[in-house]
């Protein structure tokens, strides 16, 4: 059995009336990355500050590493490293003064701290700014700051709470670098995000929670599979042609068509089938034959947006 | 890291994930934990920093405390004594002490905006001596509090105070201040973890602060007063620091007034130094 980097059971933590985490199960293994997806207000920030040390749960038990997070919390905190929702860095200080501090607290003397600071500025392409204070650090630099900051020492367990929020594509794709950068030194990662995108690029295994509770485990792929639904998205050649395409698509479908808002295009959910090929086939098929001519067509897989969606709607089964 | 510097917005600037594993320290090569005395170092180093970067920090303990002496000596100075010089003698030693109690607000502050900041957060996750954040504010402060009470000194002299007990007694009394002011601002790191807003903090401890500073004997002598209010006076903790530091300064031994001064001090010192380090254990 591999050993587990997080496991939580059972694990509460209320706010006056509040159950933000609410019988929390969680099992990550090490080395892996575990995404923990949900909306905002689920509980992932207060279930990762319960497993970080930083709150004290009300129920359950919780471990990192198989030490208990209330009876051994120094031990802990000698494992984790984490990076928080908003940039954990005091901004009146510059990029290099963070950092030196930072490794100073790490245990480095401080001209191994300075030297450390120096080298990760470099390769977080920092070192430019190492001497700005951080509060005119962009949204992206900042939190490249604070990545770095918590890799001064590896992290055996790496928190990431919601470590891309508010950043732009070029940011956020140097982040997700950066993080299985880490992961392929062999630190596991508990990464939140509201991003299904994020969890599904970045997690091997990913846990969907709703009202501080865990609704739904497994890979991405799996998590796919519990909703037996797909698309179908097709673009014509000529636009004029859309309401004849719907027709066809309508009756070898059999389901509700959508007009999207490209003139050219439209889109229809379809349940589970066993041979996507030939429905696929089939339907090219009949386009052809009304002559209708298809620029693109694509059988899509459900996203995980849509799993989310299923999974966390109000009326969810 | 061969990478050039310099090239910052011509090319897109993405770390490369080579450097970037290189960078990753082996299991063999990390440091050890940090002892108690190199965290509160660091600590400490932080917070003069940051004076370094807010230099407006420093008004408070340099623009305010020359303000005060000027103000008090002239206002009151002919009302109360009959002559400003007279007054100056008992006057200084007292607002020296209010400055610097009114200087330890902001420790409190200071404390609030970093637990909202993030910083508290990180720092609290790591594996080092639980009271070294804590202490190292109050390290700073004690700085600035010494540089308030030489500032005000240096003033005094000027307008025309003449402490009695020379350089030794003046050094004396400015220990006893500092030192009673960095187990007092015990009270506000506890407070700036409590409540919710800098806002809240400031008020909060302005309520506490004014009449803690105005009844007691920093101003006026107690016997003027009604008996009532004479006799609350006389065991603030303010009133018996302010006698402490009189004495000291003026070369009369004040016992019973120093070993109050004590009792205080270790009494804030233990209970809000207890309670701040059990706030920023645990939420």
């Amino acid at each position: 059995m591999t050993e587990l980097a997080v496991e939580a059971v059972g694990l509460v933590k209320t706010f006056g009336r509040l159950r933000a985490v609410d019988r929390l199960d969680l099992r990550v293994p090490a080395g892996t990355v575990c995404g923990v997806l949900g909306p905002n207000g689920a509980g992932k920030t207060t279930a990762v500050k319960v497993l970080a040390t930083l709150l004290r749960p009300d129920g359950g038990q919780a471990s990192v590493f198989g030490h208990d997070v209330v009876r051994e919390p120094d031990t802990v905190r000698g494992r984790i490293a984490l990076t928080g929702q908003y940039a954990s860095l005091d901004e009146d200080l510059t990029a290099a003064e963070n950092l030196v501090l930072l490794g100073r607290l790490a245990g480095f003397t401080i001209a191994d701290a300075r030297a450390r600071a120096d080298d990760l500025l470099a390769a977080f392409d920092l070192a430019d700014s190492a001497t700005r204070q951080v509060k005119n650090y962009s949204g992206g630099m900042r939190r490249r700051l604070d990545i770095a900051a918590s890799i001064i020492r590896t992290p055996d367990l790496l928190f990431l709470d919601e470590p891309t929020s508010g950043l732009d594509p070029r940011s956020r794709s140097q982040v997700w670098d950066i993080v299985r950068a880490v992961v392929r030194q062999g630190t596991t990662v508990l990464l939140t995000t509201q991003h299904l995108e994020e969890a599904d690029r970045l997690a091997s295994r990913i846990a969907v929670i709703d009202h501080g509770r865990v609704i739904a485990e497994g890979t991405p792929g799996e998590l796919k599979s519990t909703v037996a639904a797909g698309s179908v998205t097709v673009r014509l050649r000529h636009a004029e042609q859309r309401e004849r395409a719907r027709e066809i698509l309508a009756r070898v479908l059999n389901a509700e068509v959508e007009l999207d808002p490209d003139p050219v295009a439209l889109s229809t959910r379809i349940g589970g089938t066993d041979d996507p090929t030939a429905l696929a086939a089939h339907t090219l098929f009949e386009l052809s034959g009304a002559g209708v001519p298809v620029t693109d067509f694509a059988l899509g897989q459900p996203s995980l947006d849509e799993v989310f969606l299923a999974l966390t709607s109000p009326d969810a089964a | 890291m061969t990478r050039p510097s310099g090239t910052g917005e011509a090319t897109p600037a993405s770390p490369r994930t080579g450097d970037l594993e290189t960078l990753l320290l082996p299991k063999d090569r990390q440091p050890r934990r940090a002892t108690a005395v190199a965290a509160l170092r660091a600590m400490s180093w932080r917070s003069m920093l940051k004076i370094k970067h807010i230099p407006s920090q420093l008004f408070d303990v340099t623009l305010f405390p020359i303000v005060m002496v000027l103000m008090f000596t002239y206002l009151f100075g002919g009302a109360i004594a009959g002559s400003t010089d007279e007054y100056l003698q008992y006057l200084l030693p007292g607002i020296m002490t209010m400055s610097v109690l009114l200087t330890t607000l902001s420790t409190g502050m200071t404390i609030n905006i970093d637990a909202k900041q993030g910083l508290l957060d990180r720092v609290r996750t790591l594996s080092i001596w639980r009271p070294a954040p804590m202490i190292g504010y109050l390290v700073a402060d004690a700085f600035r509090y010494t540089s308030a009470s030489l500032v005000m000194v240096v003033v005094g002299l000027v307008l025309g105070y003449r402490p009695a007990a020379g350089v030794l007694g003046v050094l004396a009394g400015i220990g006893v201040l500092v030192g009673f002011a960095f187990a007092f601002s015990w009270v506000w790191t506890a407070l700036g973890l409590v409540l919710d807003t800098e806002k809240a903090v400031m008020s909060v401890s302005m309520a506490v602060m004014f009449p803690l500073t105005f009844l007691s004997n920093v101003l006026v002598d107690p016997d003027t007063m009604p008996g009532w209010l004479g006799s609350v006076v006389e065991v603030s903790p303010v009133t018996q620091l302010v006698t402490s530091v009189r004495g000291l300064t003026s070369g009369v031994w004040e016992g019973a007034a120093l070993l109050w001064t004590t009792v205080y001090g270790a009494g804030f010192l233990v209970l809000f130094g207890a309670l701040t380090i059990r706030l920023y254990n645990r939420q």
